[in-house]
């Protein structure tokens, strides 16, 4: 299973960032086409992810293309160069209904079997940026097989809901963190916390990494490469949680092997949540 | 007493020359006058200097760096020898920077027509890759600067160095007083060499000045000017601290380097220049060493504003200064805990009976271009014109353990490592290892290198691998058209001539 911690948000317009930006190794690269590009710099952009996608560099990260609007001029332009240039993921701002997944969903599938992509290949992500957003998450979350992950938006989301940003632990944020990422879980797809906007606040940054990774979050989006470290650095376990995560694999191997469901390490119980939980662990530890 | 010296002179002809006692004061006459004897140095203007000095036309004038784009003195001292109608003077300046711009006028009117310096900058640099000089500019690196006014290629008549403050004997300092440039390791030698030493200070200060970098027994003249320098541009342009991740991820890698190298253990010594990543390094570095126990022995150089936090840290135990890369650096030498000033000759002159960079084990420097020879290039840039300083980078490099090369892979459109650098400052011979943001590559003359970073596991190719990287992004560049006409001429450490610079064709 591909670990999601990081996604590095490049504007699509910057040449120097587009061209080489995976030398950082986030674990995912999301070409912004979308607010971080100006009116008139959307088809250069346009010309330079696609030219950044089909790079030999390229190949061995997973890319994704934050494309505009369906419903406006370089939405559909965006998404053609996104599936014919091979992104692995596509990214839908402003996801409100799961009827917005089903149409990208359709576009999709066209572009695919037009340039002989494999039918599916496209992953999708939704990001969710309103309270509609929020509500629907259920439904979005399972709006299509291409899904692959959700991405709360905070900036947008509060302004919908004409809240105040109280930094901090941001009580304003908890119920649509916890909405969105139920509506992940229970659809067994990944889950994005908000982008931290103040790149040089790293203390602030970790705060919110640490509230994320404890509701449960597969790791954030990103703004700035120098924030990939410390949040891959948090999200590793500890050496006393790798060390307990691999007597439980050990132990559930023996079980099995012995032919028992259950077994037990240090008097407690060693069933599927925890061998799932200690998995996770090893995999984060192999990734840091 | 005439007499006696003739009678002398009859009996032993060979000793006819003597000259006969003719009052105490016949040979110091200043010491008749009570007001010329304590003030005999001090001068009223920088004009009444320059006459006092003795410079007449064709003669050659010097000058340091050491408050790099915050000089003042070089750009006044030449506009007011232009003012007075000097011509045909050869400048010869540790180096000169983006700040001494005004200069291409003087080099257009013959005031200047010769230049010795071991960087150029901005439209000077420009105007010298178009011809404006006839005859070339001579490249040397700060060690080998020494080295040509001891072979005496080099001679100065009268040294312009700018002091933060000195007494009325002309005991100086760039790191006491009011405005500090830090260590006056350039000015030292020049106060040792030229025929004639004015000192341009900032402030003149009680008598004795203590302690003294330029010592009284080597000052002629002393003027005191309204500006000799602003300390905080000291670390503008080259030497400053990043936040560039890219930079910083260039930096961390080569902090790895280090640590896997095999030289780094207890008592180690280092050098970084003054490249962004070269100083983001020493950070990386200083957590290593704090996480490992390691201290070293002494840093050398360019002192860093981050070298000194890891001395204060007591992570390194002695800080070797020539130059001061900013003001934190030369604070740290003003508190003078550990922190010696040394002259160019005591840092890099090959020639010089014990330099310092001889005992360095690691340094890291920075480059322009690099080749796949690992030939380096830090004076042209990539449209051909100089535009950098050969610096201490080939002194250091030819006598460190271990010279590390720092670079992004790709600079804007263009690749950083080439098949051949345009201008050959630093001979690959002296290279061990070359960092970028993309991969590592180490010498095949070092296999002993290879293998220990590959064991550690640092992601080590071969350099024709990175070039490979490089052209797959940028694609080959269009080779650069010169003139034949020779503008440069690169001076090796020993006085050598290593390669040189050619007119850049305009001609599209």
């Amino acid at each position: 299973m591909k670990l999601r911690r990081s996604m590095l948000f490049v504007p699509g317009d910057a040449a120097g960032m587009v061209s080489t930006s995976f030398v950082f190794k986030p674990d995912t690269i999301m070409f912004d086409l979308e607010d971080a590009v100006s009116p008139r710099e959307k088809d250069s952009a346009r010309l330079l992810v696609y030219q950044a996608l089909r790079h030999p560099a390229y190949r061995d990260i997973e890319t994704a293309v934050r494309i505009n609007e369906l419903n406006t001029e370089y939405g559909p332009k965006d998404l053609e160069m996104a599936v014919r240039g091979g992104a692995d993921i596509v990214r839908l701002p402003k996801t409100e209904t799961a009827a917005d997944i089903e149409l990208l969903d359709r576009h999709i599938t066209r572009i695919e079997r037009e340039c002989g992509r494999p039918i599916g290949q496209t992953r999708v992500m939704a990001a969710i940026e309103s309270a509609s957003g929020v509500v629907n998450a259920v439904s979005i979350t399972r709006a299509s097989p291409r899904m692959i992950a959700v991405a709360l938006a905070g900036f947008d989301y509060l302004v919908d809901m004409q809240s105040e940003r109280s930094g901090g632990s941001e009580p304003e944020l908890f119920y649509a963190r916890a909405a969105v990422l139920h509506a992940a879980r229970a659809a067994g797809i990944d889950a994005y916390d908000v982008a931290y906007g103040d790149v040089n606040d790293m203390d602030g940054f970790l705060r919110e990494v640490m509230i994320a990774k404890n509701l449960g979050f597969n790791g954030k989006s990103l703004i700035h490469p120098r924030q990939i470290k410390p949040l891959h650095k948090a999200y590793a376990p500890s050496r006393e949680e790798l060390a307990f995560a691999r007597r439980v694999i050990e132990a559930a191997e023996k079980a099995k092997h012995e032919g028992l469901g259950v077994t037990s390490l240090d008097g407690k119980m060693v069933d599927r949540p925890v061998i799932a939980h200690a998995e996770l662990v090893i995999r984060r530890a192999e990734a840091a | 007493m005439t007499e006696l010296v003739q009678e002398l002179a009859t009996q032993v002809p060979d000793l006819r020359k003597l000259e006969a006692f003719a009052g105490a004061a016949a040979h110091t006459p200043y010491l008749a006058d009570p007001q010329a004897k304590l003030r005999r140095k001090l001068c009223v203007s920088l004009e009444d200097a320059i006459r006092r000095s003795g410079l007449r036309d064709g003669m050659t004038i010097s000058f340091h760096h050491a408050f790099r784009e915050g000089d003042k003195v070089i750009n006044q001292a030449v506009g007011k020898m232009a003012e007075m109608g000097f011509k045909d003077l050869t400048l010869a300046t540790s180096s000169l920077l983006n700040c001494h711009d005004s200069l291409v006028e003087h080099l257009k009117s013959g005031v200047i027509t010769q230049i010795y310096t071991s960087g150029l900058r901005g439209k000077l640099g420009e105007a010298i890759s178009r011809g404006v000089l006839r005859r070339p500019v001579q490249i040397h690196s700060h060690g080998g600067r020494v080295n040509l006014l001891q072979s005496g290629e080099l001679k100065i008549h009268v040294a312009f160095l700018g002091v933060s403050c000195c007494d009325e004997f002309g005991n100086a300092s760039g790191s006491q007083g009011k405005l500090i440039c830090g260590a006056l390791g350039y000015a030292k030698v020049d106060a040792q060499y030229a025929r004639s030493v004015v000192l341009l200070t900032a402030e003149l200060v009680p008598f004795p000045n203590y302690p003294a970098s330029i010592s009284q027994d080597q000052v002629d003249l002393i003027v005191t000017l309204d500006e000799v320098g602003d300390p905080t541009l000291i670390s503008k342009g080259a030497a400053r601290t990043t936040r560039n991740p890219r930079e910083l991820l260039i930096a961390s890698l080569a902090a790895d380097v280090v640590e896997h190298s095999g030289y780094f253990r207890d008592g180690f010594s280092m050098q970084t220049g003054s490249g962004a990543s070269s100083i983001a390094a020493t950070r990386f570095l200083g957590e290593k060493m704090a996480e490992k126990g390691i201290t070293a022995s002494f840093a050398l150089g360019g002192i860093t504003g981050g070298i000194a936090d890891l001395h204060a840290k007591d992570l390194i135990k002695t800080l070797i200064d020539v130059q001061s890369f900013d003001s934190d650096a030369a604070e740290s030498l003003r508190l003078g805990k550990a922190h010696i000033e040394i002259s160019a000759n005591e840092y890099a002159n090959p020639t010089s009976k014990g330099a310092y960079v001889d005992r360095i084990d690691v340094v890291i420097l920075a480059a322009l271009e690099i080749d796949l020879d690992f030939n380096v290039n830090v004076i042209t840039g990539s449209d051909g014109v100089l535009r950098g300083a050969s610096g201490g980078h080939c002194d250091v490099a030819a006598a460190a353990n271990l010279a590390i090369v720092v670079a992004p892979l790709v600079r804007g459109r263009l690749p950083t490592v080439v098949s051949k650098v345009t201008t050959v400052i630093t001979p690959g011979e002296s290279i061990g290892v070359l960092v970028t943001d993309q991969g590592i590559a180490v010498n095949p003359k070092r296999p002993e290198l290879a293998k220990r970073l590959l064991d550690a596991g640092l992601p080590a190719v071969g350099v024709e691998e990175l070039h490979r990287r490089a052209i797959a992004l940028t694609g080959e560049p269009e080779p650069l058209r010169f003139l034949d006409r020779i503008v440069g001429v690169i001076r090796y450490r020993d006085g050598t001539v290593i390669d040189v610079v050619r007119q850049v064709d305009e001609r599209a």
